[in-house]
């Protein structure tokens, strides 16, 4: 037993939110990547509903490409807590012809998510997708909605955005609409790297310094392995990174890290002059590419 | 993570299109170091192709690419910096006529605002609306930062002439002269933000910085009556919680204790807090602002939309409401429309009665109108198909608010503030 409870002001008002979500919605379901964020989320989640369980399932969109540490954490966490997971595939709508492979260069399965995803979310009739998206993570990112309705083709119309008052939160949707819902929107990278140290919540094993082939390439570090694009003379040595967000390898970078332990990893992340999103190689192909990729429905 | 280290303080800022409120927010960056090293470099690239000999800090915050090509902020975005001893949450709002309902929805989770003055300009019509609504929305603290100070030559007497105007305005609002500073600056040039201008020695206060790191959360968020709306029931129905009903939702006002006498509403009926729940701890007392779950001593009819409060503290209960009302969507609100009023997490169906009239945001009166339209502000009295349990506006932020919702487009169409 404690004496007084201080909140958390940012912890207090994610845990509104998600029950918020529970509260107003049918079909909920927690889009989880493996990634920090959707850990955090799920934390967060855990503390909203405590003592029953999470009161709706977690979704991965795997685009086969995943890093195979992430995917060994998430079957691990979902067994842990009781949650459950539904997975569905990339290679699946590839298959099906309803998207196509890139080829090339910079050749990412990242914007192939968006059609499996509206697929799922057609498949079990979702009506909110919660996601681990925090408005610092990029300049179009700091306009949406803790609340983002989506019309039926998952598309964002960012001139028709309804406003946030208060903590009230409006999600009356039409049918065929859904909502996507970002519980830390006013998260920063560093807030979320702190909670997790004082959480003392469990991540995957590749946020942490570790010994990797990779090659460099525009500056950047990139995972060499069969599904990652690589010119012959782009040369392959091993090098101790981590990797600062966690997503499709062939998307994401890696930073050069002696951090082997969280205290370390937030040290680094208060003292880094890199963005987070640096690190994505999708953003940096024009200025606007997040909100055009957002326009489509990509989470 | 109960204590965080760092306090948190949320600002919204205002000013017409070309004050520079962009730039103040980017000089706010990047004087805090905020701004990464991929960031400036786009910033660098950006205002190179444009053509500028300066780096376009305006251009850290301008999210979209409609506002990019027309070089105006358009809707409300948020931006995130901090320091050693605080966080920042700035709901960058922008200031054209047309952009009330922005103001409006930025201040309303701010305890701070910034109001930016061009010093060529002075206080305009713009600068009357940007206070009215600091006002109407009960902001604890006002900065009016009076901006391009290097343009009138650093003086004094521009500073002061518009600080004199300005003081004008706050005689005829709810703001006392303690809950406002008035501070001269150059956003683009960095004088008097993070760092003391040295062009403008006939300033002794602190920089705009230093001001917003001294701020005390505590100082900004009211003191009120607790109000501990039902946003959830939580029942695992598990065999180690078999009987655990909790009651799960965040503490407005004032803080609750266990042992505490409450009052259920709407039934009226009474009982005390057995426990308080925050994830796998329990806890004697939880402050305001808390999100927790609540048992009581005795078995309770209550669910999601009702209300506890402690005994003897509860708010009017009423079907007939009277309230100014910021209409935040193009379509207009008019006598005999029907809504539905969502006040906290509760929602009620209501219907609009009477315009009494529209309110002038620059503080010359009102005027009787037939209807509200987007970006109006004005009084009006709604009938409830069920009561609510507010307060005024005055006395309880939270409880003393709604959002109407259309009931076709199921838009947010507006926000009350209740008489």
């Amino acid at each position: 037993m404690h004496n007084l409870l201080t909140p958390n002001p940012k912890e207090a008002e994610s845990i509104h939110i998600l029950r918020e979500v529970a509260a107003q919605f049918e079909r909920p379901v927690l889009l989880f990547s493996g990634g920090k964020d959707s850990i955090t989320l799920v934390r967060l989640a855990q503390k909203a509903f405590f003592p029953a369980k999470i009161p709706f399932p977690l979704l991965h969109v795997d685009t086969g490409h995943n890093f195979p540490e992430t995917i060994a954490f998430r079957d691990k966490l979902v067994a842990e807590l009781g949650l459950e997971l539904i997975v569905r595939n990339v290679q699946d709508s590839i298959d099906q012809g309803k998207v196509r492979e890139e080829r090339g260069r910079y050749s990412s399965r990242n914007s192939l998510q968006t059609t499996t995803l509206l697929d799922t979310i057609e498949e079990f009739k979702f009506d909110a997708c919660i996601g681990g998206a925090r408005r610092d993570e990029e300049k179009a990112r700091a306009k949406e909605r803790v609340f983002s309705v989506r019309d039926d083709f998952g598309q964002w119309d960012e001139k028709n955005q309804r406003p946030e008052l208060f903590d009230m939160l409006n999600g009356k949707i039409h049918i065929g609409q859904n909502v996507r819902v970002f519980p830390i929107s006013n998260w920063t990278e560093l807030d979320v790297w702190e909670y997790i140290r004082t959480e003392n919540i469990e991540i995957p094993s590749i946020y942490f310094a570790h010994l990797r082939e990779v090659f460099v390439r525009d500056g950047m570090i990139w995972t060499a392995n069969e599904h990652v694009f690589r010119e012959a003379h782009e040369e392959v040595t091993e090098r101790m990174v981590r990797f600062r967000t966690v997503g499709d390898m062939t998307c994401t970078a890696a930073v050069l890290s002696e951090a082997v332990s969280l205290d370390e990893v937030v040290g680094e992340i208060r003292d880094s002059t890199i963005s987070e999103r640096g690190a994505r190689i999708d953003d940096k192909r024009s200025e606007a590419a997040m909100e055009t990729r957002k326009k489509v429905g990509y989470f | 993570m109960n204590n965080p280290n760092r306090k948190l303080i949320k600002i919204a800022t205002a000013g017409s299109v070309d004050d520079g409120k962009s730039t103040l927010i980017g000089r706010l960056l990047y004087d805090t170091n905020s701004l990464t090293t991929d960031k400036i470099e786009a910033i660098e690239k950006s205002s190179k192709q444009r053509g500028y000999d300066y780096l376009d800090f305006s251009l850290a915050t301008d999210g979209l690419v409609a506002e990019r090509e027309q070089g105006i902020t358009i809707d409300v975005a948020h931006i995130y910096f901090n320091t050693d001893k605080t966080n920042f949450i700035v709901a960058d709002t922008p200031g054209h006529v047309e952009y009330t309902r922005n103001m409006v929805t930025g201040a309303s989770t701010s305890q701070v605002a910034i109001i930016l003055i061009d010093a060529r300009k002075g206080v305009i019509e713009q600068t009357y609306r940007h206070f009215f609504i600091a006002n109407l929305l009960r902001i604890s603290h006002v900065v009016v930062a009076i901006n391009k100070m290097d343009l009138v030559g650093y003086e004094e007497e521009v500073f002061l002439k518009i600080k004199g105007d300005f003081n004008e305005l706050v005689a005829k609002s709810d703001f006392h002269e303690d809950q406002l500073t008035f501070i001269p600056v150059s956003a683009l040039k960095g004088e008097n933000i993070a760092r003391k201008s040295e062009e403008m020695p006939w300033y002794i206060g602190n920089t705009l910085l230093q001001h917003l790191e001294v701020l005390e959360p505590a100082d900004l968020i009211e003191s009120a009556v607790a109000r501990f709306p039902i946003q959830y029931v939580t029942r695992p129905k598990t065999e180690a919680f078999h009987d655990f009903r909790g009651f799960s939702g965040k503490l407005y006002g004032n803080s609750l204790k266990v042992g505490d006498q409450v009052t259920v509403l709407p039934s009226g009926n009474e009982t005390t807090i057995k426990s308080i729940h925050f994830f796998d701890q329990e806890y004697l007392e939880a402050a305001a602002g808390s999100s927790i779950t609540i048992t009581l001593a005795d078995e309770v009819d209550l669910s999601r939309g009702d209300m506890l409060v402690k005994s003897g503290t509860a708010p009017r209960s009423e079907k007939l409401l009277s309230a100014t009302v910021c209409q935040v969507n193009s379509k207009a609100l008019k006598v005999g429309d029907k809504y539905i009023l969502q006040h906290g997490v509760n929602r009620v169906l209501a219907r609009v009665d009477q315009i009494e009239s529209r309110v002038h945001t620059d503080f010359s009166g009102a005027e009787v109108v037939e209807q509200l339209k987007l970006n109006d502000i004005g009084k009006v009295h709604f009938r409830l198909s069920k009561a609510i349990h507010a307060d005024s506006y005055k006395s309880n932020k939270s409880n003393g608010s709604f959002i109407l919702i259309d009931e076709g487009s199921f838009d947010t169409v507006g926000v009350g503030f209740i008489e």
